[in-house]
């Protein structure tokens, strides 16, 4: 195996656990919103939320790759004051999957959070535990099988993803080529034994974490 | 002592009401909330405890005002010190026996903890999962764990209601012994007669009516 191909991967891997724990600390607070709360606009921002499942990643990646651009006033903004370039850099690939998983994460623990009995809150409440309190020692805790599949779908989806990347990140090995990218690459160079060989541990990953999900799942039903 | 002088807007199967109620329930009984489904029993449990807001009025816990109305007093459940035995017992899974127990305390005070799984008679059970009790048992975990605050005010709604027959008599039995042995001021929903009779010092007839007057458990 090539340094190449290991950087790649190592990339990978990077991408995906940096828009996993960012993704998990986004998450269960816009979850819990999500399944507690009732407020105007609470669709909007649901849809919106979830508005990578059904768009072209293309589109999303469009218009972040605009944002970014120091032409316009958010990249400019931050070009000016911090000196920071996202477009084809590896923040930049990292702000796009999060957005883009976002729902993979927010879904998950949305689901878990309404299936708790409202009860659970109550009683917490009525022994004097605060808001806070309750979330984190009481709600939390409870929704593990929803957080397990919340991390791997996120994890899975981030290692998978293509378009978004491509139109941000472009293809800078080191920076911002993940193995993804990596496999469109090798194929478009006939350069079948390296694509076969990302394929192979992009299916591996993606199966074992499918199993682990489907084994945890089934540990917490008994 | 609880004085109860409120106005809260129900919506029934039988259209919009309000639900109004004005007594004073002197310390230490045992009041049973007697009516049909739906009449507003569990909404008043609710109001006690701060979980539901009356529309208008007052209600004093001993000499506290936890509620008022004009006064724009209105004390969080936290503060309350009412304690609340939810009708599916709401006992957390990711807790054991014990626990859940502690997680009542704000200070953790291991002999008071120790007292309660004696008292309730949980000591072989304390590191067992609450999933795998039986109705009985998580009752008086659920009763243990509301007690551990010491609370003026024990709030229980429909506690019998999910178990059978034979099990129900020992667990009134048990309901009986710690409303005396703690000495609270205790309100519970109740749908059965005997049981009421059983229990209850005063009964309150929840129905269309402003309820103003108990009756005598004998009487129903």
């Amino acid at each position: 195996m090539s340094p190449e191909f290991i950087q790649t991967l190592l990339l990978t891997a990077k991408l995906a656990l940096s828009t996993t724990l960012i993704l998990f600390v986004i998450g269960l607070p816009v979850a819990a919103l999500l399944a507690f709360t009732r407020f105007r606009l609470k669709v909007i921002f649901e849809a919106l939320i979830n508005m990578p499942m059904v768009l072209p990643p293309t589109v999303i990646g469009y218009y972040l790759l605009v944002a970014f651009s120091p032409q316009h006033a958010f990249g400019g903004f931050l070009e000016r004051w911090f000196d920071l370039r996202l477009a084809f850099s590896f923040q930049g690939i990292l702000i796009a999957s999060v957005i883009f998983s976002l729902p993979f994460m927010v879904q998950p623990l949305q689901n878990g959070f309404v299936a708790l009995p409202k009860s659970y809150r109550e009683a917490a409440y009525t022994l004097g535990k605060s808001k806070i309190e309750t979330f984190f020692r009481v709600l939390v805790p409870n929704i593990k099988p929803s957080i397990v599949t919340g991390i791997a779908m996120t994890f899975a989806h981030s290692i998978g993803e293509f378009g978004i990347v491509l139109m941000v990140g472009g293809n800078m090995p080191g920076e911002t080529r993940v193995a993804s990218i990596a496999i469109y690459d090798e194929v478009q160079s006939l350069n079948y034994t390296t694509a076969n060989q990302y394929s192979l541990i992009l299916f591996l990953v993606s199966f074992l974490l499918l199993v682990v999900i489907y084994s945890v799942n089934k540990r917490f039903r008994v | 002592m609880i004085y109860i002088d409120v106005e809260r807007k129900m919506l029934t199967t039988d259209g919009p009401r309000t639900l109004e109620v004005c007594v004073e329930i002197p310390a230490h009984e045992l009041v049973c909330l007697f009516g049909k489904s739906g009449a507003g029993k569990t909404t008043l449990l609710r109001m006690l405890c701060g979980l539901f807001t009356p529309d208008k009025g007052v209600i004093r816990i001993g000499d506290r005002t936890v509620f008022d109305s004009s006064k724009k007093i209105n004390i969080p459940p936290q503060k309350r010190n009412v304690g609340y035995m939810f009708q599916d017992y709401a006992l957390f899974p990711n807790m054991n026996v014990e626990e859940n127990i502690r997680f009542a305390q704000d200070v953790r005070n291991v002999e008071e903890i120790e007292k309660l799984l004696h008292t309730f008679q949980l000591e072989q059970l304390r590191r067992q999962s609450v999933n795998r009790l039986s109705g009985g048992q998580k009752q008086r975990v659920a009763l243990a764990r509301a007690f551990a605050r010491k609370p003026e005010v024990m709030l229980l709604d429909e506690p019998l209601s999910s178990v059978d027959i034979e099990l129900r008599q020992s667990l009134q039995n048990e309901i009986l012994k710690t409303h005396e042995l703690f000495q609270s001021t205790t309100v519970m929903v109740s749908h059965d007669k005997e049981e009421i009779r059983r229990l209850a010092t005063n009964v309150l007839r929840i129905g269309k009516e402003k309820i103003t007057a108990f009756e005598k458990p004998t009487n129903l």
